[in-house]
């Protein structure tokens, strides 16, 4: 086993040695590891480079809060940037450093540290700004070794969405965490307690605590198996919340690694009561070359050598403005790593915390104020706070503490508000709510039996919020802790040769901070934005409050006067992966019709045709090109018969005393003339004069109407009239009831239609004289009770034959049943598109875009100008006013006859005009005109019949002959035959 | 996300719903008397959002009602939700 780590202790398993590879050079940990733990214990002490300047970097804390080292994954966990205190070890991990070719320890571009002089705060803002900072960008991305976007995309891991609503949702299993979750679970609550690490437990894992006169782990496990034993209570480790949101909604991303799997699961977490015990993390302390592989968070010494039993070196020097280093210095002392001495900034330490340590030596008004080293810290100069003599000490490790920070990230993201609080040097959760408590370390508790008795009243206040009373639970005793501070943000020394940095992810400086101020970026807000100080991926947590402490000392004001700056989700890293999860599809699935199993028997390839229905978009035969297959489908129904699944096609019953009245409103034209069983062709508009949607309603009777409207927009139809119904004639007593899925249709389209619904058979008479164009009948079909139709959107003579949605699919095979004589074509909506095009319908999302309006369409007939009202009326006439060249609908004949490729294309009036007069909405092959046929709208295109108008096709122009747009049937013959 | 209590169907999260924009004057009290130009600004000023914001919010994925929800935006409180016709 190696020097660095201890042969007892800690939370790892010896028996389970892991094998990994860093930077191409295999290493080995154990089960428990962190991949910081075991290369700390590896005795890998440079594992990064810096941001900017390639300085040589290790491994700063234990936790998220990690300003230096993180890693790329590789083989099967392809993932960008994270931080090596967070990756759990399992067997066969590959990692590499982020930043540093070939490797952090070897690293080609770390003579850049050499030019950092020339590369001050917004060095990129100010030099990369001509001609332009992408063409810089790929380049300092690179260098500035930024993760590479994964290239295999192919992860193995495997990720997952959840929702989730409880009573008490408890972030943060440490001691008071667990403490206000176990008050919860015993009032019956339903509970839920998250905690980022693989265990929970939090700061009692990585210290020496004892409670109850008995090591803190035996209380640990007391509380845990209790909890465990509720039904309902869950405990979540390895899941961070990282945001809190409106309503209590809480998000958390949740990692279980496990040999040969990795997943990463998204919860959406709805609680009534959230308690917050994220505990607090240690700031860094700001002095020339602060940065060397070997100084770390006082802290995180500690933790690694009591959770994962590992020495991060031999001697250490400790620099503090605070108590919490004594205990740390006690427990370092137990695993064998000698304190060379403590350099306290206070004045006098309090003799209680210099009791735990005798026989150390404490410097106290004194300050670390540089350190030498080169791949690793060999050595801190000192000398007193107030000036005075230094003196070198050689050590191999440093371990500062600044202080403690709440970690108010999710309080704040609550938008709760803080506060700075000068007994503790540090920002604190102000004020309260009454969805979001706070507990413990997070809540400015600094000593153990506070955070427990903290957390208990959190639980007891959560809980009686949930409307339980709870009994009240003792305190249990802990040993005595205290925690005092001075405030103090950087060392005194004159910083200009050397680097002091504020933010080491960042690679932000004391000298930056300075210099910002000086240009006029004072305000904190400004300060970071100016220097990025604060916008690495650890959000700043080991640096913020040393960059307001260091812009106060600057301007020379109180702390409490800079403020802070805002905190957003995500708090730590998240995966896209697990994001994506949240699809649409998981609310809205895709819909199908009930003849979909045969569409797909028949070789159907499936479209999305809107709302999210799937319907065929054509069937091709074998050995049948696409459009060889469309052609097919299209003569069919113009020669023979063809028959379209039309159930999609979005279909409303509008029924009451003023439904007809209701008609007339919404739609351009006259509904309310309509007798009993005929229907009309209406165009809906919005208030603002455009083009909502098109469709056919039919009279069923008094005051009963049936409306049918394209696919894609019956769920904006229906919005837009219960609006109206609602919010602005809610007098009109109206019910629109979606029968959509209620009856379904197929429809029996082409010169032969009529012979085959006769001998599909139906009761209904289906003569011409009898059942008109846009008729409507109710009979029986096939022995089904059906609604059968008279409309046409293929320009033939149609059926569209309605049933029943549970009779739509035996109706479908009857009729292939008996028809097979008339060579019965399904049609699938390429061909119908060929078919309306061919005929010059309009279709929403070609010909109507949000500019045209009806008189654009050649469609003015349709706007009932005798009406005093409808929804959209004014706001043409309004914009037609202005008189301004309108682009209208025409039909394009190609110069050449096989281009089929041009929708979208713009018009214009000559080779070297630059200026759009219009585009193609829609370009097919006809197979009526055997010759590629297309629709645009063209400025005053009804004046321009027969003249020529050219269409930009990439580099190319293609002359083109305008004409009406119509190229079958104009007079609608067929139709209404 | 809010949760938005649906009058009809009680406590929904915000996915079930569509925003509809900030209240405002029933469209047949005011087309009728409304100019030229104070029609154009109806159709086309959202209106400014106080803090509290009065808004309509359309089921879409539950009920299909629409609810007038009373919202203080800084905070996400929802004061009120009703149903237009009941107010």
């Amino acid at each position: 086993m190696s020097v660095h780590r201890l042969n007892q202790g800690g939370c790892i398993d010896r028996k389970q040695p892991l094998q990994f590879d860093f930077d191409g050079r295999s290493y080995s940990g154990f089960q428990g590891d962190t991949l910081a733990s075991a290369l700390l214990g590896a005795g890998v002490r440079l594992t990064a480079r810096s941001f900017k300047y390639h300085r040589p970097r290790g491994i700063v804390s234990s936790g998220v809060e990690e300003p230096s080292s993180y890693v790329h994954l590789r083989k099967g966990r392809e993932s960008g940037s994270e931080p090596v205190t967070r990756v759990e070890l399992v067997d066969g991990l590959s990692a590499r450093s982020v930043r540093g070719w070939p490797s952090a320890s070897f690293d080609v571009a770390a003579a850049v540290q050499f030019l950092s002089p020339l590369i001050p705060a917004s060095f990129y803002y100010k030099t990369f700004m001509w001609p332009g900072w992408r063409l810089y960008e790929p380049a300092i991305r690179n260098m500035a070794g930024l993760a590479p976007a994964p290239i295999d995309v192919a992860t193995d891991d495997c990720f997952e969405a959840r929702d989730r609503h409880c009573d008490v949702l408890v972030i943060g299993g440490g001691p008071a965490g667990l403490s206000a979750a176990l008050v919860a679970a015993r009032a019956g609550l339903d509970v839920l307690v998250v905690d980022q690490e693989p265990m929970v437990g939090g700061a009692l894992l990585a210290r020496n605590l004892h409670i109850e006169s008995a090591p803190a782990s035996h209380w640990l496990d007391t509380v845990v198996a209790e909890l465990t034993g509720f039904s309902r209570v869950e405990v979540l480790t390895g899941t961070v919340a990282w945001a809190h949101r409106e309503h209590n909604l809480v998000m958390l991303a949740e990692n279980k690694r496990s040999p040969g799997v990795s997943m990463q699961r998204i919860w959406r977490v709805r609680a009534q009561q959230v308690v917050l015990a994220t505990g607090a993390n240690e700031r860094l302390l700001v002095f020339a070359n602060n940065d060397r592989p070997g100084i770390m968070l006082a802290s995180a010494i500690q933790a690694y050598a009591i959770r994962y039993a590992v020495r991060a070196g031999r001697r250490a020097v400790l620099f503090t403005t605070n108590d919490s280093v004594y205990q740390c210095a006690r427990d370092l002392h137990d695993v064998g790593i000698e304190t060379a001495a403590i350099i306290d900034v206070r004045d006098t330490v309090p003799p209680v915390v210099q009791a735990l340590v005798p026989g150390v030596k404490v410097m106290a008004a004194h300050e670390v104020y540089n350190t030498n080293g080169g791949r690793e810290i060999s050595g801190v100069l000192v000398r007193p706070v107030k000036g005075g003599p230094t003196t070198r000490i050689g050590c191999d490790l440093l371990g500062l503490s600044g202080g403690w920070n709440p970690a108010i990230q999710l309080w704040s993201q609550a938008r709760l508000p803080t506060r700075y609080c000068r007994r503790l040097a540090t920002l604190v959760p102000e004020g309260t709510s009454s969805k979001v408590a706070v507990a413990g370390a997070c809540n400015g508790r600094m000593a153990l039996r506070e955070v427990i008795s903290d957390g208990l009243q959190a639980g007891l206040e959560a809980a009686r919020r949930c409307g339980q009373e709870p009994d009240a639970m003792s305190c249990p005793e802990c040993e005595s802790d205290s925690y005092t501070i001075e405030p103090y943000w950087h060392s005194g020394n004159d910083l200009r040769a050397d680097k002091a940095f504020v933010d080491l992810l960042h690679d932000v400086t004391l000298r930056d901070i300075h210099l910002a101020i000086s240009e006029g970026f004072a305000e904190i807000e400004h300060v970071k934005r100016y220097t990025t100080a604060g916008m690495a991926l650890d959000q700043g947590r080991t640096g913020n409050l040393n960059v307001a402490g260091a812009v106060a000392m600057r301007r020379d004001m109180e702390v409490a006067a800079i403020g802070t700056t805002t905190f957003r989700p995500p708090t730590v890293p998240v995966r896209f992966g697990g994001l994506g999860q949240f699809d649409g599809l998981k609310i809205l699935p895709y819909r199908t019709t009930p003849v979909t199993p045969w569409h797909r028997n028949h070789n159907a390839v499936m479209y999305e045709a809107g709302a999210r229905w799937r319907r065929p978009g054509y069937y091709p035969q074998a050995g049948e090109s696409m459009q060889g297959c469309i052609n097919r489908e299209a003569r069919a129904v113009r020669n023979g018969l063809g028959i379209y699944d039309g159930a999609p096609l979005g279909t409303f019953e509008i029924q009451g005393r003023d439904a007809s009245r209701f008609l007339d409103l919404v739609y351009t034209n006259v509904f309310s003339t309509l007798h009993t069983g005929q229907g009309r062709y209406g165009l809906m508009l919005t208030d603002d004069g455009l083009i909502l949607d098109d469709g056919v309603s039919f009279c069923l009777g008094r005051n009963r109407f049936l409306m049918s409207t394209s696919t894609a927009n019956a769920g904006l139809v229906r919005r837009h009239m219960k609006r109206l119904l609602a919010v602005d004639y809610p007098e009109l007593e109206v019910r629109i009831t979606d029968v959509t899925s209620v009856w379904m249709n197929a429809t029996l389209c082409g010169p032969l239609a009529r012979s085959a619904l006769e001998r599909i058979g139906t009761d209904i008479d289906i003569s011409p004289e009898a059942f008109p164009f846009m008729g409507i009948r109710h009979g029986i079909v096939a022995g089904f009770e059906a609604r059968v139709a008279r409309v046409s959107f293929t320009g033939e003579l149609s059926f569209e034959i309605n049933v029943r949605a549970r009779h739509l699919a035996e109706l479908w095979e009857h009729i292939f049943e008996v028809c097979r004589e008339f060579d019965i074509t399904p049609i699938g909506s390429e061909t119908s598109h060929v078919l309306r095009v061919e005929k010059g319908f309009l279709s929403l999302g070609h010909e109507v875009d949000g500019t045209v309006d009806a008189f654009d369409l050649g469609m003015g007939w349709a706007m009932a100008s005798g009406k005093p009202d409808f929804i959209g009326k004014r706001a043409v006439s309004i914009r037609r006013s202005g008189g301004r060249c309108r682009r209208e609908l025409v039909g394009l004949w190609t110069e050449d006859p096989a281009r089929v490729d041009i929708e979208g294309a713009p018009l214009v009036e000559s080779r070297d005009s630059k200026r759009s007069v219009g585009h193609v909405t829609a370009s097919v092959w006809s197979v009526v005109q055997e010759r590629a046929i297309a629709l645009a709208l063209l400025e005053n295109g009804r004046q321009r019949h027969d003249e020529v108008i050219l269409i930009r096709d990439g580099s190319g122009l293609l002359k083109s002959r305008v004409t009406a747009p119509c190229f079958h049937d104009p007079k609608g013959k067929l139709l209404r035959s | 996300m809010l949760v938005i209590n649906c009058p009809f169907c009680g406590p929904r999260d915000e996915r079930e719903f569509d925003y509809g924009g900030l209240a405002k004057a029933p469209r047949s009290k005011v087309e009728r008397v409304a100019s030229n130009s104070e029609w154009t600004a109806y159709l086309l000023h959202p209106g400014d959002q106080g803090r509290i914001a009065d808004e309509y919010w359309w089921h879409a994925r539950g009920c299909g009602e629409w609810v007038r929800v009373r919202r203080d935006t800084t905070t996400h409180r929802i004061e009120q939700s009703e149903v237009e016709s009941d107010r």
